[in-house]
């Protein structure tokens, strides 16, 4: 079997993490729906118990903290879906779990597209 | 008999749709992505196919962890684009084609490809952006009918690329046996390099998706040695959609010339890319005589 784990700052989603998370996963899949974007708005706690989310799971959706979803069995693709209701793009989620300025974290996406320096 | 003229690849990020949205496709960010296509409309201008067979990964739309399957076709007479839930607009239907779905469907389990076979799917931003960067003035009526193939990259495990690469054999080998004349275009969308998850969110890998641009050219099977892990080291957990690129580049048979092939970075988070690529039928006659 292939060992996904410990490439550092990197989950992988494995299906250890697929059963962690399927609660988590199953009503961020419903959100592609805006009828329960709307609902979560208007209510979180009752959808996440709609969805049976597990205690960790309503902690890190109420911290809205992306690196803490991921812990909690988060797929990114599905979490992406909750991220849309705040209006959130990939970039202000990359911002948010690496730590840096939103700024920081498109200067960082710029830097590594450069060409390498030559060696001086 | 159908035949394979030729194989396109793209990035798919979900700001494309945005850009196309707000009409940013000449903005100094945007221009270079967009204009990459220019040589490729061009090209289909005379190419003309007849179907595309878009080798693409769904991302939570149509699938979820419920039933996920490693390799699924579509078989469906219209595909609809739905809402995503972050909000770029959807696009009109397409016309699917049955026909050769379940030509391509058979002939793979016959050969031991057991692929899932969909008669409802659901075709997500990295089916439609790829379209609609290739047909930017189709409207409600896309010029082309398709068959969606799907390579899990959501839940691990994930096929290697070296599975890749003989789903993407059996699939060449799949539409060339499909006794009607028809132009069939391979498009494969997704990667380079990149990853939205993690405290490494952000990852872009210059030299390896320039390598993977000489290679999916001169020497593809090089690319089918890498494990999964080595792809999720090198081009991020997310560039393990260099599988699409890989089942495509397979499908076109051993020789391939380059028409066209453009490296825009970052594009959104993304190692973006953009190629065309002619099977060269005069080097496959040249050695097998």
């Amino acid at each position: 079997m292939v060992d996904l784990k410990g490439i550092p700052g990197t989950p992988v989603f494995t299906g250890e993490q697929a059963q962690i998370g399927y609660a988590l996963n199953k009503m961020c899949f419903a959100f592609n729906d805006e009828a329960m974007r709307r609902a979560f708005v208007a209510d979180e706690n009752a959808v996440m118990d709609q969805f049976h989310l597990t205690p960790k799971q309503r902690d890190a959706i109420r911290a809205r903290n992306v690196n803490a979803l991921l812990d909690a069995g988060g797929n990114i693709y599905y979490l992406a879906k909750f991220a849309g209701i705040f209006g959130l793009s990939v970039q202000d989620i990359g911002a948010q779990q690496t730590g840096m300025s939103l700024s920081n974290f498109k200067q960082h996406l710029v830097e590594q597209a450069q060409p390498a320096k030559a060696a001086q | 008999m159908a035949h394979i003229i030729g194989g396109i690849t793209t990035s798919h990020v979900p700001s494309i749709g945005n850009a196309i949205h707000r009409g940013e496709q000449q903005t100094p960010y945007w221009k270079p992505f967009f204009d990459a296509f220019k040589p490729l409309h061009a090209w289909l201008k005379t190419a003309k196919p007849d179907v595309i067979v878009v080798v693409y990964n769904d991302h939570g739309l149509n699938f979820f962890l419920d039933a996920m399957p490693t390799f699924a076709i579509g078989a469906a007479s219209t595909y609809h684009n739905a809402d995503e839930g972050w909000g770029i607009p959807v696009v009109p239907s397409f016309n699917g084609h049955p026909k050769l779905s379940w030509h391509i469907i058979e002939d793979m389990v016959e050969h031991e490809f057991d692929v899932t076979s969909c008669q409802e799917l659901k075709v997500d931003h990295a089916f439609t952006l790829p379209m609609k960067l290739l047909y930017p003035d189709a409207g409600e009526d896309w010029p082309v009918k398709v068959v969606p193939v799907l390579i899990n990259s959501v839940q691990h495990p994930l096929p290697s690329a070296a599975r890749c690469w003989k789903l993407g054999q059996e699939l060449g080998h799949a539409i060339r046996s499909y006794p009607e004349d028809t132009r069939v275009l391979i498009v494969a969308t997704g990667g380079l390099s990149h990853q939205l998850d993690g405290t490494r969110a952000g990852f872009i890998n210059r030299d390896f998706d320039l390598m993977c641009m000489e290679k999916i050219v001169s020497d593809p099977e090089a690319l089918t040695r890498f494990t999964n892990r080595e792809l999720i080291e090198q081009a991020g957990s997310q560039g393990v959609e260099l599988m699409t690129w890989i089942a495509m580049r397979a499908a076109l048979g051993s020789h391939v010339h380059e028409v066209s092939s453009t490296y825009c970075a970052p594009l959104s988070n993304t190692g973006g890319a953009v190629m065309l690529l002619e099977p060269d039928l005069g080097a496959v006659q040249m050695a097998a005589e």
